[in-house]
This record gives structure tokens, sequence and C-alpha cells, in this order.
């Protein structure tokens, strides 16, 4: 027990926690905490030009790393602009503590100059939050929040210090241990439960793993851990969009991504399997299409640590609640103590294969150098230009970033950053920055969208300031290609405000922050633009123009069913019923 | 296109919380995100040291999504436990307070005194004109009382919401 400033318990606490990098933005009522931080050089204070790029660029250092994400932010308009990310945060389940500085205790409830009812704004976008009124309580909370961000199912954490506390002096205590009242997450798998599940298995003639983000968020053994229950039960393997990487993408047994935008063989796969094995998947709507339809036939287990994911959208008839690594390993131990060989698949994988041959992926497009670039096109030239430098990537949101999960292969967890649940069109950027402070050397891409891109560009400026070799690659259409490809399917090509009028041109724009600027105009130009972009070194801003009209296949249509795919342009009709407009 | 809705059965949840700051917030808050039902709410601190709160609510749905509410508060950090009282059947009591005002004179106060007696309510405050009565029992029987008083010069009703606890001798 030491007396100390609130602030110097703040700092302490990080220190004591391991952090090393913060992410923030400061203002009146942090200014105690950035005093303490002065002193201490062992934290690294990334400043942000936004507050919502702190938390994007927490988030991504999270994701890339495996470790929580530090923000720290003023009261008021700082509190509110890190709402998105802390929102985005909670629905991806990533690990993130954000400090707050709050007005003084006397003065909360007084509309005081920059004074917000953060604990009110964030008690539903967080995983749980905390006012501080009493400095003696800071050690404690400091490092408990951090246990209840990482443990269990990950998320953010808020803590909003008011600025009398972080003045005062106190006791900083470091609790021997966290052992919370009431907080204790599920983490080791039922026994029983393991055991029927591998029965299930063993007797499945038609079983496919259905995977998501919580094997990411498991650690790197889990993926390890689904490679090797993938190779002993002989089963195909599909993912979310925040599962990609648990599963290698050239392996023979990996159909790609699912649902809405998944493939062609992923989703009949689903639809006709007797066995789904999801493991830290939540059966989100742009997973399952419509639900009366989704895999009828099959038997499902849920592997999932949050209890209240389980037969919340879908009824299944296995739960396993706990950590996605830990029941792998005991599904593997069963497996192995049982001595099963598993079933032959042969008649399954031979329908598989009958629905990999639509080649659902595949694209038209021009040859000659002079035509222009089918943004698939753009991402496989990437991806081919980029294989054995094992990139981390980082999407924007929309058709750029379906692409991106499409066409872009990946061989291990942690290298794949995009905003899943919450769907935020500006994380990819500051995701990009987080992830190149964690890692300096490697290749760090954001794949983007003109239009996404300027939901955060200003974060130009810190990649400046911090001389981070980020890249930046856009897939220019000039177009919210999303919004417009739905005008499309759902309201007759109505345009309605989907245009990106009024674009910077990227490549002044990047010569203004100081950054290399590149424009791709045309086939010919991409495979040398894309060299370049990589071996140059410090930042690069890469203006791919690519097709404008080009639309994001093959794609479930809003209220169809995993059999109902659009495979092609020529399969849109262009109008909805209410009902399927209605659905998101 | 019209939005349909789903019918539902009754349910009694007893629900022990930290006793702090914002978690009845974070409990209702989750209802109306949700959007659950709440159908009555009480909540008090239960513990010698003021550390836990015990929070009643009687909400209705379908069973999943009964099954979904006590999974979505189980996982809220500050909650401790959440038992669903109807899983036993019918066995547990509930209880609900009223006071009831009602104001008259003349027969119409005779009458409102009468059935007061038939329903076991006490008299809490009186004046010439007026009674406050007090009304202990189920939901069921406080709403019936209080639709005869509707005829004898109804002018206020407080309620408690219900409380109910599991019959038996084992604790939550």
């Amino acid at each position: 027990m030491t007396e100390m400033s609130g602030a110097d318990m703040v700092v302490q606490a990080l220190v004591d926690l391991g952090v090393d990098t913060v992410f923030g933005y400061p203002g009146g009522a942090v200014l105690p905490i950035y005093d303490a931080l002065y002193k201490h050089p062992t934290i690294q204070h990334i400043l942000v030009r936004h507050e919502q790029a702190a938390t994007h660029a927490a988030e991504g250092y999270a994701r890339s790393t495996g470790k929580p994400g530090v923000v720290l932010v003023t009261s008021g308009p700082g509190a509110t602009n890190a709402v998105t990310g802390i929102t985005d945060a909670l629905l991806d389940s990533i690990p993130m503590v954000v400090l707050t500085g709050q007005v003084s205790t006397a003065l909360i409830g007084t509309d005081a100059f920059q004074e917000c009812d953060t604990v009110g704004i964030t008690r539903h976008c967080t995983k749980h939050n905390y006012l501080v009124m009493d400095p003696d309580r800071l050690g404690p909370i400091m490092h408990e929040a951090f246990h209840i961000a990482t443990h269990g199912r990950p998320g953010p954490v808020v803590i909003d210090i008011p600025k009398n506390v972080q003045v005062a002096t106190g006791q900083y205590v470091i609790p021997e241990k966290i052992a919370h009242k009431s907080y204790r997450p599920q983490v080791e798998p039922d026994a029983d439960a393991i055991a029927q599940a591998v029965a299930m298995i063993a007797a499945s003639e038609r079983p496919i793993f259905y995977t998501g983000g919580g094997v990411i968020n498991a650690g790197p053994d889990a993926s390890a851990a689904l490679r090797q229950l993938v190779a002993l039960t002989g089963a195909p393997v599909t993912s979310t969009l925040m599962g990609l990487g648990a599963f290698p993408s050239d392996d023979e047994k990996w159909l790609g991504m699912l649902g809405m935008h998944g493939t062609y063989e992923a989703n009949m796969a689903m639809n006709r399997a007797d066995l789904i094995i999801a493991v830290g998947a939540r059966f989100d709507d742009r997973v399952t299409g419509r639900l009366d339809a989704f895999s009828p036939d099959s038997k499902k287990i849920h592997i999932d640590i949050d209890r209240s994911s389980i037969n919340k959208i879908v009824p299944v008839d296995l739960a396993i609640v706990g950590d996605a690594g830990r029941a792998l390993d005991a599904i593997i131990a069963g497996w192995q103590a049982a001595g099963h060989n598993g079933r032959d698949l042969g008649e399954w994988w031979r329908r598989v294969d009958g629905w990999r041959a639509t080649r659902c992926l595949d694209f038209p497009e021009k040859k000659d150098a002079s035509a222009e670039i089918m943004p698939q096109r753009a991402v496989k030239a990437l991806f081919d230009a980029t294989r054995g430098l094992d990139p981390i990537i980082t999407t924007e949101v929309g058709q750029h970033q379906m692409w991106a999960a499409q066409h872009f292969g990946f061989a291990a967890p942690n290298r794949w950053l995009t905003s899943g649940g919450l769907g935020t069109m500006g994380y990819g950027f500051p995701a990009s920055v987080g992830a190149q402070i964690a890692h300096p050397d490697r290749l760090v891409i954001c794949i983007a969208g003109e239009a996404s891109l300027q939901m955060n560009i200003q974060e130009m400026g810190t990649v400046s300031q911090y001389r981070l070799p980020v890249k930046i690659f856009i897939l220019n259409n000039e177009w919210m290609g999303m919004v417009r490809q739905w005008q499309e399917l759902t309201y007759e090509s109505r345009y309605s405000n989907s245009y990106s009028d009024s674009l910077p041109d990227f490549v002044k724009l990047a010569d203004a922050y100081g950054w290399t600027g590149l424009r791709i105009d045309n086939l010919g130009q991409l495979e040398d633009g894309i060299k370049k972009m990589i071996e140059t070194p410090g930042p690069v801003i890469v203006d791919c123009r690519v097709a404008q009209l080009a639309n994001c296949f093959p794609m479930i249509p809003s209220g169809a069913a995993h059999t109902e795919m659009l495979l092609q342009p020529s399969d849109v009709t262009g109008t909805m019923d209410d009902e399927a407009k209605a659905l998101v | 296109m019209k939005i349909k809705t789903e019918a539902g059965e009754r349910h009694v949840l007893a629900i022990t919380v930290d006793n702090e700051a914002g978690v009845l917030a974070k409990i209702t808050g989750l209802f109306t995100a949700r959007g659950y039902n709440i159908e009555s709410l009480t909540v008090a601190d239960i513990t010698a040291d003021h550390a836990l709160s015990r929070i009643t609510i009687v909400t209705s749905g379908p069973p999943p999504i009964i099954d979904q509410i006590i999974a979505q508060l189980d996982r809220l950090v500050p909650v401790h436990k959440v038992i669903d009282l109807n899983d036993a059947g019918e066995a547990h009591v509930e209880r609900e307070i009223a006071l009831v005002k009602v104001a008259g004179t003349g027969d119409k106060r005779i009458e409102a005194l009468r059935m007061a007696d038939v329903f076991r309510a006490k008299v809490v405050d009186t004046t010439l004109t007026s009674f406050i009565f007090e009304i202990t029992g189920t939901s069921d029987k406080v709403d019936r009382f209080i639709a005869l008083m509707r005829e004898c010069g109804l002018v206020e009703v407080g309620r408690t919401g219900v409380v109910a606890i599991a019959r038996g001798s084992e604790a939550l």
C-alpha cells in the first residue's frame, strides 16, 4: 500500500498490469492523468486525432495481439466520441479498457462544462462500467476492470474518473487475487457434454464445423486445436467473418466464409449437414439467413463461453458452455480416448465438391492492360503480392470488406481485423494504426472503401506523427457500394444518396500529410502499383480505381435461405416484398 | 406490413445483485434494450451489511425468451443469482401491498368499509370524508379490491409490485 494521487494510481496500475500502450486524447478532465503519464516513459501514449479512432486503434491493438487495448479520453465529448468504438468492441467481443475523465464529484449532475453521464451513456454498450468516487477504490477497480475485460467473453470496460479523484491522494492497493463476487464465467466445459459431443461427431455422416471469433479470442492454441480436430474428424470447416484465420484458407477442408456473402459450398453444406459443430460463433442474422430454413435437418452442438448466446437465435441440441480452446482440447482428448477413426465422409465430400464446382467466387473480367480493374481482382492481386509477408489486414465496412473476406486468404489467427457485429465504417484505418503500433515491423494494410476511409481519415496525422508504415489500399469505386447494391436489389436502383461525390484527390492528400500517394487506374498498373506500395517505406495510400458498378456476389438476399443464393448479377430482380425489406 | 408480437406466459424472477449505484438501471435497461416486458419490479437491500439487493421482476414471454432473459441477466457483472420462481410450478408465495384511498360520505363510505373488511384490508388513515386502506395479497386479490373500490369513490392507488419467495426450507 502506497499513498499517491489518483492519477498516479491510474498510471501505476497500468504499469503493474503490463500495459505498454495507451491510445488517447487529452482534455480538461483528464489533465492530472496526462501529467502522471508524462512522468512514466515506459507507457507509450499514442495521440490520435479523434477519440473514436482511439477506440478502434485500441481494438486493432487488441485483435492483433490478444492483449486488452487501453484508451484514455476526457469527459463529455471525449467520452461520447468513444461510444461507437466501445459498442464495436462489445459486439465483436474485444477486450478493451476505456478510462474517461469526469467533472469533479461536486459538479456531477449540475450540467457542468464538458459533463455527460458517461456511466449512464455507456451502461449498455460496455461489459461493465465504473464511476470511481473514492481514490482508495482506484487500485482495486483498475485491476478488476482488466480482469473483467479479458475473462469470459471479452469486452469493453469503462472507468469514469472524476477530476478531483485524480487529484486527491489515497492508498494504492493491488488486489492479491481477483476473485469477483459475482462474475465467475464458466471456462471449463462440462465433461458429460463433451462426451456427448464426441459421440455425436463420431455418429455423424454429414458434419460441418461452423467457427467464429470465439476461436480467435481463445488464443492461438484454440486455432491449433481446431486444426487438429478437423484433421481427426475429416469434416469440412466454414467460419464467420470474425473467425477468419482460425483455420488456414489453403486447407482442402476449408469451405470459405458462410452467410450473406459466404460461399455457395459453405452455405449449402450448412443447409444439408446432419451435424453442425458451432464453436465460438453466435448464429448472427448475417450467418443464418432465413431462420426457419436454416440447416433444417441437422443436430447442432454449440460451444460458447457466453451462455446467453446459446439458444438465443437457433435452438441447439447440445450446449457446451466454456472456453472454445478448452472445449476443443477436451473433444480431441475424448475422440482419441474412444479410439474413433472417424466415419468415411466420402459421400459428403462428393456433395461438397459438387457445390464447389459452381466456382461461386469467380467473376467476369477483361484481361487487357487497359481494362478497368475488377475489385475482386485487386484483392486477389494484393493477396498474391503479400504471400509470405504474413501481413495484418484491416478493413472498413462495405463491399470492399466482403471482397477482402472472400478473396484474401489467411493462414493464422490475429491477422484479420474487421468490424463484424456493429459494422462500423471508419473502423479499419485506425485499427491498422493500433495493429502497426503493436507490430512495428509487420506489413499492415487497410483495405478500404473511399467512403468508409473518410470517416476517420484525420488519423493520417497520427500515422505521420509516429512514422507508422501503414498502407491504405482503397478500392475506389466512387460509391457507397453496399448501399448502392441494396438499392439495386431492393429499390429498383433508386440511388438515394449513395454516390461518393466531391472526393478528395487521395494522392494529393497523401502528399499533404507527408505520405506517399499512388494511383492505379487500370489492370496493367495493378501488380506494379501493389509492388511499389509494399516496397515504399513509410505510410502509403493507394487510390486503386476499380469497376464502379461491380457488386458483391454470391449473396443471400434479405429474408432468403442458404439455398437461395444469388450467384451473379443476372439473378437480381430489383424488387422485394415488405417482409424482406424490413429485415436488415 | 404489420408487426407481429408473440404471446407469452407470466414468470416471476428473483434476482440478487450488488447493492450499488447503477445496477437497477443496468437491469431495467437490459429489459428495454432487448424488448422484454416488465409487469412489475420491486427492489430493496436484504443483507445486514447492505451489500446485496433483491429484485423481483414479473415478466412475460414465450419460454425461449424467458430462458434468454435469465441468461442475459445472469451474465451481467453485478448479478449474483437469477431464479425463475415459476420453475417449481406453483411452489412460491407472492404478495403485493396496495394503499387505496377512497373518498365519499354516506352509503358509499359504509359500503367501502364493509368490503374492506371482507378483503381483510386495514384502515390505516381516515378523515370524515375518506379512508386509506392497506391491502396485502396476490396481485389478483389487489386488482379485485381496487375494482370494487372504483364503485365506492376510489381516488388514488399506490402499489408496491410483487415480492415473491419460494416455498420450503431452501434459500435462494
